[in-house]
């Protein structure tokens, strides 16, 4: 080992670019382990991780590009991993392809190289390509494109200190990199230099003129709406004229790509293949079945929630039982001197609020390592496919069916699930709709109190409830998709990866970020929310009947008398909003039969007529969500608008539904009151 | 804006993909559609003179096709925007 000795070679910044599932991720991984750092790119709901390595002394600064099929603005993550390019000028690129379908992976190497960056190429997966009868020849390749190439086996860690090392020596010597780059085919060669003589100097650095000519006669969005801010009205009214005549330039330009793209393999691969079915071909007859498809589809979600509540569950009451509780106790020993209302505070208030987040870890764990497993090994992609067809009407993908199955234990996951979704609008949409999946917590709710207000008829009820929340989830998905999201309804192309083996440490990572993320960003606000609604349950005085939280129930009792409820019912609504199964407890002590269960069932019986009852039902079911699923809608959406549009949407469908079902059940005579 | 501006195109009359029932291998003729769809499309590696098979199409919902060593799931709507020859 040499002395640590202070060094003049400063640190290198590394882009990491690659296509969706190439691997990419497990090599990040690999290279930075825990520095990791996950955050988000500024304003954009996209992911960005970026981590450190210490080679030789010398630090690197890796940072993971969205994955992407190419650089055009057809994606946020397309005109994230551009625009850090072109703007933050990482010293070089580290290109990772998939070398079991590589011609299609260096679509976006020919997209690269037409930027000002050094580029090296890591081909991933070279186990796979040779399984499926692909032969490459690294150097082969590397001669022809002019750039280093580095064989790659990362599930295995093979070749990742060489990919590290390639991508060092050449951030040191960028003018030694002089990569063959595809030109532009026949047709459209006058138009470019047309295009480019009108531009001139014009567009502003770090925009480089020839790139922006290219791009604005692919008919690129973004930089199309830019140029026309750069350029005088008449040098733009000639472009765009000349654009118009080559509208078709973009299939051109892409099929260039693809014949460059064969020429440069064309030594370095030969493929003897004998028509050989792979694993994943094996295996699709079965997953992608119509029947046995669907059949495997729904045993693999209903172990995923199987998994993730009763694995959960235990440590979860572990949690409570054994960590929080004790704390508790403990605080008031120790604060046996204090003013009551601060031990209050601190062992019920704090410690209760956060109580509740951490007793969500546990699902998100499961949860979590569960979906890396599904998505990793390529499964998740064949149910978005199978799904498809059926939440098509709802205007949602595929991808939207797991996180809002999930929905049924907790709204938690199923929310923070919908970033599996790549379009923005599809993963919006099911975050707003997630909420009314009915969760566990409000399911225990209901099995609770149907039997008090309907006897031997409860299942019916609680069946007939659990109905009309979906009935809305439907009916709420139509009108937003119709309305709000009219229009944007992204094209469905979704490639299905090959099967493969997950990473554990990837999968370790994302578990460990994620739930990270939660507490750092949803636990605060779950913990802050939690104390102010515990403080106005319990001040002033001690008892919640004469708290402010009550004051305010008795304040909205004219709206409660439209759905038949006094203002007993209504605070325990409002409690719900800490977590669901509150308004049990809150009824208990309102209706002032703490004692036992049976007590409060025949305290409601005699109380509350059936019409009320299901008027209080439907709303509980279809009531604001709680408190931590308002947190991580917030925390996924990064918008406080979408948050509180959720919000208010179910505060008034959950009123509205609320007032029709009192007095529909008046009508049918469910109205008979009080013994 | 109109969508199909291509050139007369050679040849009998335009397939879409959408059209191809389960194993049939075909060539990719031409995209139609919006800018963003074709580059999409295309950048997936389906243009002019591309190799296709269709790996499951059951009439009705997505289909899916084998492109470039890639397994690629589309929507019956973008199926319909990619014209292909079936030349067997």
């Amino acid at each position: 080992m040499s002395a640590l000795r202070p060094t003049e070679r400063p640190a290198i910044v590394v882009a990491l670019a690659g296509q969706p599932n190439v691997g990419k991720s497990t090599i990040f991984n690999l290279l930075t382990g825990l520095s990791q750092h996950v955050g988000n790119w500024p304003g954009k709901t996209v992911e960005r991780k970026e981590g450190t390595l210490v080679r030789e002394g010398v630090q690197v600064r890796i940072v993971d590009l969205p994955g992407t099929y190419s650089l055009s603005a057809n994606s946020e993550e397309e005109r994230i991993a551009r625009d850090f390019i072109i703007k933050e000028h990482p010293d070089v690129v580290v290109m990772v392809a998939n070398a079991a379908a590589l011609e299609r992976n260096l679509y976006l190497l020919a997209e690269l190289l037409i930027l000002p960056v050094p580029v090296v190429l890591g081909l991933n997966m070279m186990d796979v390509a040779e399984s499926e009868g692909i032969d490459i020849q690294p150097h082969v390749l590397a001669a022809a494109l002019g750039l280093p190439v580095v064989p790659l086996v990362a599930s295995r860690n093979q070749g990742v200190t060489e990919l590290i090392a390639a991508a060092e020596t050449l951030a040191r010597t960028p003018e030694a990199f002089r990569p063959a780059r595809p030109a532009i085919a026949a047709p459209h060669r006058d138009v470019l230099a047309q295009i480019r003589a009108l531009l001139g100097t014009q567009a502003p650095s770090p925009y480089d003129g020839d790139w922006v000519a290219l791009k604005l006669l692919e008919g690129d969005g973004e930089i199309t709406a830019l140029a026309r801010t750069w350029l005088p009205a008449p040098v733009w009214q000639s472009i765009t004229t000349l654009l118009a005549q080559h509208e078709d330039a973009v299939l051109d330009i892409a099929g260039g790509r693809y014949e460059w793209i064969a020429r440069m393999v064309r030594a370095a691969v030969t493929r003897p293949r004998l028509g050989q079915i792979s694993f994943t071909d094996r295996l699709d007859r079965i997953a992608l079945h119509p029947l046995w498809g669907l059949l495997l589809l729904f045993a693999a979600f209903g172990l995923t929630f199987w998994l993730t509540f009763t694995l959960a569950a235990p440590v979860q009451a572990w949690l409570e039982t054994g960590v929080v509780a004790p704390v508790q106790r403990w605080l008031h020993a120790v604060l046996a001197g204090a003013p009551a209302w601060l031990v209050d505070l601190l062992a019920e208030g704090v410690l209760g609020g956060a109580g509740i987040v951490i007793t969500f870890v546990p699902i998100l764990a499961v949860f979590f390592t569960v979906l890396a497993l599904l998505e990793g090994s390529g499964y998740l992609a064949r149910a978005a496919y199978l799904m498809d067809r059926f939440m098509h009407a709802l205007g949602l993908h595929g991808k939207s069916f797991l996180p809002l199955f999930l929905g049924f234990g907790c709204n938690v996951p199923a929310v923070m699930g919908a970033r599996v979704i790549e379009s923005p609008g599809g993963r919006l949409l099911t975050i707003l709709l997630a909420p009314l999946v009915p969760c566990s917590a409000r399911l225990a709710v209901l099995a609770f109190l149907t039997p008090v207000f309907f006897g031997h008829q409860a299942f019916a009820f609680a069946l007939g409830l659990v109905a009309l929340n979906l009935l809305v989830l439907a009916l709420v998905g139509v009108l937003l998709n119709r309305t709000l999201f009219r229009g944007q309804h992204a094209a469905f192309i979704m490639e299905l990866p090959l099967y493969h083996v997950p990473n554990a440490r990837s999968i370790g990572l994302f578990v460990w970020h994620n739930i990270g993320a939660f507490l750092r960003r949803a636990g605060t606000l779950i913990l802050l929310v939690a104390v102010v609604i515990w403080a106005l349950a319990s001040f002033p005085g001690s008892a919640i009947e004469t708290s402010y939280l009550a004051r305010f129930g008795q304040w909205l009792a004219p709206l409660g008398q439209l759905m038949g409820m006094d203002w007993r019912l209504l605070v325990a609504l409002l409690s719900s909003f800490i977590a669901k199964e509150n308004a049990i407890a809150t009824l208990g002590i309102l209706y002032g039969s703490e004692e036992s269960a049976q007590g409060l069932a025949a305290a409601l019986a005699a109380a509350v007529s059936p019409a009320t009852g299901l008027a209080f039902l439907t709303v509980t079911m279809l009531f604001i969500p709680c408190v931590a699923t308002v947190a991580v809608m917030r925390q996924e959406t990064q918008s406080w608008r979408w948050t509180l549009f959720s919000v208010l949407l179910l505060l008034t469908i959950a009123l509205a539904a609320g007032v029709a079902v009192y007095h529909g059940a008046h009508w049918l005579g469910f109205g008979a009151v009080y013994a | 804006m109109s969508s199909t501006r291509k050139k007369p195109l050679a040849g009998p009359p335009a397939t879409s993909l959408a059209e191809l029932p389960t194993g049939t291998h075909a060539l990719v003729r031409a995209l139609r559609g919006g800018q963003e769809l074709m580059s999409r499309l295309s950048a997936l590696g389906l243009v002019a003179g591309a190799p296709v098979e269709v790996l499951q199409n059951r009439g009705r919902g997505p289909l899916l096709v084998l492109v470039r060593d890639t397994r690629v799931a589309l929507g019956r709507g973008e199926a319909l925007k990619v014209l292909v020859d079936t030349s067997s």
